[in-house]
């Protein structure tokens, strides 16, 4: 659709900002940030227009899940690869996080150990394990956000797309994938705290997480990586590598017959997604508190699909609204009618991918074009995109 | 050392008891004796343990032929006494108010209140004499069972006084069971006090505790013995091996029936419609609680309840396979992957309907008697019977499917459309036909599965759930549409698993088992079987 933008500037990565789409998405997104930063700070707590901390956090949240579906979003809609296992890489980029929020814990934990985390003295081990070391610093641990999720999409991509598994198998395997990492994870052995993951954590770069101001921060902040990240997206998907992206979604065999050596291309849109996964991850976990084996669940996993699958798949924008309306309205299901929310959840499965399989977005396009039609009777779009809508 | 002694003691009076215990079988009236009998039993109630040791020998010397009802009810803490004196059993201590007998008589003497009672306190020293005594009166019993389980009991038990009086019972004794336990039991005597023709007797037995005696004599300072017994360790050590071997690979072939039930109907539906059904875990489920249905409908019936359920299951899952199919699976043709998040939806759905419906609780399904127990090889290996029946239903379900596939005029279209649906429809077979055909039959086998799940494992609303990706994996690993693909993937998959379990924990085997299979479709992208074919892809 948007594929043939004509660009005014030539460099890759700002050329996103001359799309419509792009501008109108950054726009909302700027105004959403500073208007929940204006009624939280600016209002005063007393008047019903006042945005709690508690909501902040909320948004907060919401916004790391729209990244993460943003990144699901890049190799679902525009490489046709349905991955059940984006969870992983999510929780993966968590618990490095997790792991740089341990170790600033320091002597404050229950054991008062120096060096090692409570569970770990609860284990009665003596000394860190080695894939622990460094994470006290900063950097390395936020570097790891990125590294580690990216290896592992790297390696698992590389063997994946270069014997060909496509389609269902590879939906299948990323879901053992992410399968056997939670169950691995849930091994004490394993040295991430088992069962109950990593908590209790204090301060994030010495701010305190559990003050207003940091939560505000890291609502922000994950608010401008939501920005970035969907920069980067629409980035590629409109640069040469990301067309050569489309074709092999729509036709792979066609393509590799064009002389395109496909799986370097699906190799590198994938590790992409995997750190931008890995990114929301790490943001999620502050705001929450808590990692646990939990996230790497593959109902977890096919949740986000259904997010992407309910704003509408190949659009990016549709992601994000996808992940907040879902998550919306899981906060309030399971707050009024817990009992009611697998229903619902598994009703919108069914009736998404049935009645409206281009998602919310697809709504909009639909509705617009028709808007269109009707006001110009003479400008007949291109007639194969009437017959998409009305298909 | 104080159980030996008085279990000497209890040997001493054996050789009474020997005499009398012709004479009891026939003459029951000289038992009548209540006053003496009374005496006996007041002697129990002391408050002083070694008291009631003595009372106890007493209680055997006496010749009464209740004093076994007595010792096991004093064993099990259902000899009492009633707030008059009397001397009461209880039959059963669930309630408020129990239903007792009169210990003398044996009458039933209606319920009383549990106030009313005293129960006749034991210690472990006097539990363990018990058991003892109980076991050489046991020796006597005219019962072959409660023969074989005395036998069973005084492994490692005989001593000195024991010995003599025991090879005279085994020269009397008919069954051969009961004749090699009691050998065994005093081959074990023999190697204790350094005989060598013991351990000759003991040799290739599989017991723990005659394991337990020979290492014992292996260690011993007889250098003779000590010798004798280590060479027969080793041969028991090396037979045990390929026993626990065994029990492995019957184990791994019993889950690996389990995969193949579970993941025979995903194969089915898979390969022809190349639809993946996420909802094939609940239909599973559907068909267990269909069993659970069953038995709540016929109580008191459970095998014919099972037997009953193994049609209304498959007819439960293959008409919610028809309505999955007819309601949504139609309008997704050839958009797998939307097919896919349609029936996951649909799985939610299903376990919240039972969560809500039924009970988010595990529900109990009754094996019947006929399935429970097992059958015993040897001392080391013993199979159960539940694991048999499902590996054995698993394979006449399989044979039956095959059958269908390549006998029957459905399974000639199935094959035709699962090759190429093109051609087949304009051969005129009627594909969406074909299409509700093989979701019913695959549904309906996952509710087979079910069947036979709910008699190896809880039946609850997760049940499903923890068999989808198991049986994904099998599918992949065997290749699709291929049924003995899914046979060889499946019992493989089992053992591979079993083989594991020992060395690593059953999780880490499990992560094994996933890491493997993900590096094998790198290899096979097509799975152990591929479909053959020219098409570049898929």
């Amino acid at each position: 659709m948007s594929l043939t933008t004509e660009s005014s500037t030539n460099f890759w990565l700002t050329r996103p900002f001359s799309e419509r789409s792009t501008q109108i998405f950054l726009g909302v997104l700027l105004a959403a940030l500073a208007l929940v930063t204006i009624l939280h700070v600016v209002v005063p707590p007393d008047n019903p227009l006042h945005v709690g901390a508690y909501t902040v956090n909320l948004f907060g949240k919401y916004l790391s899940y729209a990244l993460l579906a943003v990144a699901v979003d890049l190799v679902w809609g525009y490489l046709g690869i349905l991955s059940l296992g984006h969870g992983a890489f999510f929780a993966i980029g968590g618990y490095a996080m997790g792991m740089y929020l341990m170790r600033q814990i320091g002597e404050r934990g229950t054991y008062g150990h120096p060096v090692l985390p409570d569970f770990m003295v609860f284990l009665n081990w003596d000394s860190l394990p080695w894939y622990w070391l460094g994470f006290d610093m900063a950097w390395f641990a936020f570097a790891m956000v990125l590294i580690a999720p990216g290896l592992l999409a790297l390696v698992f991509g590389f063997l994946a797309f270069r014997s060909r598994v496509t389609g269902v198998y590879l939906s299948i395997i990323t879901q053992a994938l992410t399968f056997a990492l939670m169950l691995a994870f849930f091994r004490n052995e394993m040295g991430f705290g088992g069962n109950n993951g990593l908590t209790d954590f204090r301060e994030l770069l010495g701010y305190n997480l559990r003050s207003n101001d940091t939560r505000l921060g890291l609502f922000l902040a994950t608010g401008v990586a939501l920005g970035l990240g969907y920069i980067l997206c629409r980035a590629i998907v409109t640069s040469k590598l990301g067309r050569v992206s489309i074709a092999t979604r729509d036709a792979e065999a066609r393509t590799r017959f064009l002389g395109y050596r496909v799986e370097r291309f699906q190799l590198f849109v994938f590790v992409v997604s995997a750190m931008l996964a890995g990114l929301a991850g790490a943001l999620y976990v502050p705001q929450v508190g808590i990692i646990n084996p939990s996230e790497f669940s593959p109902i977890f996993s096919i949740e986000i699909v259904l997010w992407v699958a309910l704003g509408g798949r190949a659009t990016l924008y549709g992601a994000v609204i996808g992940a907040i309306l879902v998550n919306y309205a899981k906060t309030v299901f399971t707050g009024v009618m817990p009992d009611a929310w697998l229903f619902a959840l598994g009703a919108m499965f069914v009736l998404v991918t049935v009645f409206l399989p281009k998602g919310v977005a697809g709504l909009f396009h639909h509705i617009r074009r028709r808007k269109r039609e009707e006001s110009t009777e003479e400008s007949t779009d291109n007639p194969t995109a009437s017959k998409e809508a009305s298909a | 050392m104080r159980r030996f002694l008085s279990l000497g003691l209890l040997c001493l009076l054996l050789l009474s008891i020997t005499v009398n215990a012709q004479a009891q079988t026939d003459s029951t009236a000289e038992s009548g004796d209540d006053a003496a009998a009374l005496e006996l039993l007041e002697a129990l109630d002391v408050s002083s343990y070694p008291a009631k040791g003595e009372a106890i020998i007493a209680i055997l010397q006496s010749d009464d032929e209740r004093a076994r009802d007595w010792l096991q009810s004093l064993l099990d803490g259902r000899l009492q006494r009633a707030d008059d004196g009397r001397f009461v059993v209880v039959l059963d201590n669930s309630g408020r108010d129990w239903p007792v007998a009169d210990a003398l008589t044996g009458e039933p003497l209606g319920e009383m209140s549990r106030r009313d009672l005293d129960r006749i306190g034991i210690n472990n020293a006097l539990r363990n004499q018990l058991r003892s005594a109980i076991a050489v009166v046991d020796l006597y019993s005219p019962d072959v069972e409660r023969r074989r389980t005395s036998a069973e009991r005084l492994l490692g038990e005989v001593d000195e006084e024991l010995a003599e009086p025991l090879s005279e019972l085994i020269a009397e004794e008919e069954d051969g069971q009961v004749v090699r336990r009691l050998t065994q039991a005093l081959a074990i005597y023999q190697v204790e006090s350094g005989q060598l023709e013991g351990v000759e007797t003991l040799r290739g037995s599989l017991h723990p505790r005659i394991r337990v005696a020979l290492s014992r004599a292996a260690n011993g300072d007889d250098p003779i013995v000590a010798d004798a017994a280590s060479e027969a360790l080793i041969s028991i050590e090396q037979n045990l091996k390929i026993n626990r071997g065994l029990e492995t690979l019957y184990f791994g072939l019993s889950l690996g029936s389990v995969l193949v039930l579970a993941a025979i109907g995903l194969a089915i539906t898979f390969g022809v419609m190349g639809v993946i059904n996420m909802a094939h875990g609940e239909l599973i489920m559907l068909g267990a609680y269909t069993t659970w249905a069953m038995q709540q409908l016929l109580p008191g019936q459970p095998g014919l309840a099972l037997i009953l359920s193994i049609p209304a299951g498959f007819m439960v899952a293959a008409l919610a396979g028809i309505a999955i199919e007819r309601s949504v699976i139609q309008f997704l043709k050839g958009r797998p992957l939307e097919t896919l998040l349609a029936t996951f939806g649909i799985s939610l759905i299903l376990q919240q309907l039972v969560r809500t419906g039924i009970s988010p609780l595990n529900r109990t399904v009754v094996t019947p008697e006929w399935m429970s127990g097992s059958l015993v090889i040897n001392d080391a290996l013993s199979l159960t019977l539940n694991r048999m029946y499902v590996l054995g239903f698993a394979l006449v379900v399989f044979a039956g499917l095959m059958l269908i596939m390549r006998r029957t005029r459905l399974g000639l279209e199935v094959r035709a459309v699962t090759q190429n649906r093109a051609m087949a429809r304009s051969m005129g077979i009627r594909a969406t036909r074909v299409d509700i055909m093989t979701f019913a039959l695959g549904s309906g086998v996952a509710g087979l599965a079910g069947v036979a799940l709910s008699q190896l494992t809880n039946v609850g609303p997760n049940l499903g759930q923890n068999y989808i990706i198991d049986s994904f994996m099998v599918v992949v690993f065997g290749g699709v549409g291929n049924l003995w693909g899914t046979l060889v993937a499946g019992l493989s998959l089992g053992v591979i698993n079993q083989v594991l379990e020992p060395w690593t924990g059953a999780v880490l085997a499990k992560i094994i088992v996933l890491v493997f299979i993900i590096l094998f479709i790198q290899k096979r992208p097509r799975g152990l079987f591929p479909q053959k074919g020219r098409a570049a892809e898929g």
